[in-house]
């Protein structure tokens, strides 16, 4: 959509939030254990979709013919309001939910235990991405969805309904979000300030993939994870600019990203 | 055409800070002082934004500047403010230099998230230096000027003074240059930069000239910034600081070299009282504002006074 959203590190935070208190909750009533994964997944739609919904509706779409960097500061003070919401209905106790975690057990390979809930993770990853490749490229909703972004003006003309397809995308990358959030809650403790680190990085990863790839994403994300790994490992005093690093250096050789696109020139 | 009344407000303000600076409470002073260091900052985003480019991470030079005062007063022992802002400018102003060859090709998103990545490293290197007090950062010395200490209870007036004397500097200067040829291609970049090309001037050149300068701006806010508060840590890096500027200069407009100082004094008054009223939820009172200023001000709290102006 032409949009870095800011927003998304806050989405990622009350996904992982609304996870946490609500698989709490349903682990305190002495429910089943193993349902606490559905619970996880309808927290994070159930609590995330309205807050996309209602930004996208109030505030986004009067912003859509905007500069990029606008819409970019637009997102920056929803995420100053959405860190204060978060704080106001949570509070600032951390929550911690092992449950889903611990339940899996691990497994062993050559000798060194691996919790199998990163293995379901990596497997939830790869369903996700491919999911919304074939969604993109190979239903109608994905191509229509696609010309939109590339000439909304056009589309329009066509007698696709643009702001439908808007709403549709932002609330989709939102869930996302607020999935990936949930899903990582179990592992970590959810405290204030998850927002503020994970959209940096985010960024990073996108920017190092090219901006509006998904290949590219996921090869950033997987570089982005892997030299954070090797860094962790040799140089721990680097860790944590490595990846500012990486993204500095990609830049120069590739200065809109690994997968992005040549772009015509506006004369 | 109007006369420009840009000079008489800055020097009338001056005055009038000067004058009025003694009666002023202690608490008042400092709020000033850290809203002309961050004007100052302000000042440089707003000839980059004329540009159209917009630098998420300004707080890599205002750290810079912060920490080469701080290193003055600890490793070498010079204290004076004016020595140590002449250094910090200068310092971020090389830095800008060599990282302009870099940063000039790039426009809009790339633009920003690249000088974002760029301060984010110095904060991962301040953070694990630990000679430079890790993500504690160090105390600075208090400050003398060009060699006489003033006395203690004069220290914040005498720190407020030579913080207006070096902004109304600074807001002169780059005042001129906006009048310069290569300060008016500052709107036509943002507009068509192939045209820009057409016409024969350098478009990279320029906006590494206004990289330099707002550093260097930045910088000079850094080490006022460190010398007014006497403390420094590597928060001052990052990204959020860099936020901070950004919202001042969006809040101010790039209407005028007075409007960056004006807008980081309400800057300063929004937080205080925000943080005043609610100290849990200021954050959410000024992304409200920010969202009610790009919604109804596009051009800034500047544009308000000039639309006055062409009515009357």
């Amino acid at each position: 959509m032409k949009i870095v959203n800011v927003t998304h590190g806050s989405f990622y935070a009350i996904g992982a939030y609304a996870a946490a208190s609500l698989t709490a909750a349903w682990l305190a009533q002495g429910y089943p254990p193993f349902g606490s994964y559905a619970v996880l997944v309808l927290a994070a739609i159930v609590v995330g979709a309205p807050f996309a919904i209602a930004i996208e509706r109030v505030i986004l779409r009067t912003m859509y013919a905007r500069d990029e960097v606008v819409i970019l500061l637009v997102t920056y003070a929803l995420f100053l309001i959405l860190e204060d919401v978060i704080k106001l209905i949570w509070g600032v106790n951390p929550y911690f939910i092992a449950e889903p975690y611990a339940l899996l057990g691990s497994f062993e390979v050559a000798g060194m235990a691996y919790p199998t809930y990163n293995l379901v993770l990596v497997a939830a990853a790869l369903v996700f991405g491919g999911g919304l490749a074939w969604v993109l490229h190979s239903t109608r909703a994905g191509k229509l969805l696609l010309a939109v972004i590339h000439d909304p003006e056009v589309s329009r003309a066509m007698g696709v309904n643009v702001g439908r397809y808007y709403l549709a995308t932002f609330t989709l990358g939102s869930l996302l979000a607020a999935l990936a959030g949930a899903f990582t809650a179990p592992t970590v403790s959810v405290v204030p300030g998850l927002g503020v680190d994970v959209i940096v990085l985010s960024f990073a990863v996108v920017v190092i993939g090219g901006l509006g790839s998904l290949p590219g994403a996921a090869l950033g994300a997987l570089i982005v994870g892997v030299v954070r790994s090797l860094s962790v490992h040799y140089m721990p005093q680097v860790e944590l600019f490595v990846i500012y690093f990486v993204m500095a250096v990609v830049l120069a050789v590739r200065p809109r990203g690994l997968f992005s696109l040549a772009e015509p020139r506006r004369i | 055409m109007r006369r420009d009344r840009t000079l008489v407000i800055l020097a009338v303000s001056f005055v009038a800070l000067a004058a009025g600076g003694p009666w002023l409470p202690q608490w008042a002073m400092f709020i000033v002082t850290i809203a002309i260091a961050q004007g100052l900052v302000a000042l440089g985003l707003m000839l980059l934004l004329r540009a159209g480019l917009v630098s998420f991470g300004q707080a890599l030079f205002y750290c810079l500047g912060a920490y080469a005062a701080g290193a003055l007063g600890r490793f070498v022992g010079i204290s004076d403010i004016f020595v140590e802002m002449l250094v910090g400018g200068a310092l971020a102003a090389f830095t800008a230099f060599i990282l302009g060859f870099l940063l000039a090709r790039y426009r809009g998103i790339f633009f920003g998230l690249l000088s974002l990545a760029l301060s984010m490293i110095l904060y991962g290197l301040l953070v694990k230096n630990e000679a430079l007090g890790s993500t504690d950062g160090f105390n600075i010395l208090a400050s003398t000027l060009v060699g006489v200490r003033p006395r203690p209870d004069w220290v914040r007036y005498a720190v407020l003074v030579s913080a207006a004397a070096v902004a109304l500097i600074a807001a002169l200067l780059v005042h001129r240059y906006l009048n310069t040829p290569l300060g008016r291609l500052a709107p036509a970049i943002k507009d068509n930069e192939i045209r820009v090309e057409y016409m024969g001037a350098s478009a990279r050149r320029a906006v590494h000239v206004k990289y330099v300068i707002a550093a260097a701006l930045a910088g000079v806010g850094g080490a006022l910034a460190a010398t007014a508060v006497g403390h420094i840590d590597p928060e001052m890096a990052y990204w959020t600081t860099s936020g901070e500027f950004i919202f001042i200069t969006i809040l101010a407009g790039t209407g005028s070299v007075v409007a960056p100082f004006v807008g980081a004094l309400i800057y300063g008054a929004i937080h205080t009282t925000a943080y005043d009223l609610s100290p849990n939820t200021w954050q959410m009172s000024l992304g409200a504002a920010l969202l009610a200023l790009i919604v109804f001000l596009p051009e800034g709290l500047w544009s308000l006074f000039t639309r006055h102006v062409r009515h009357s």
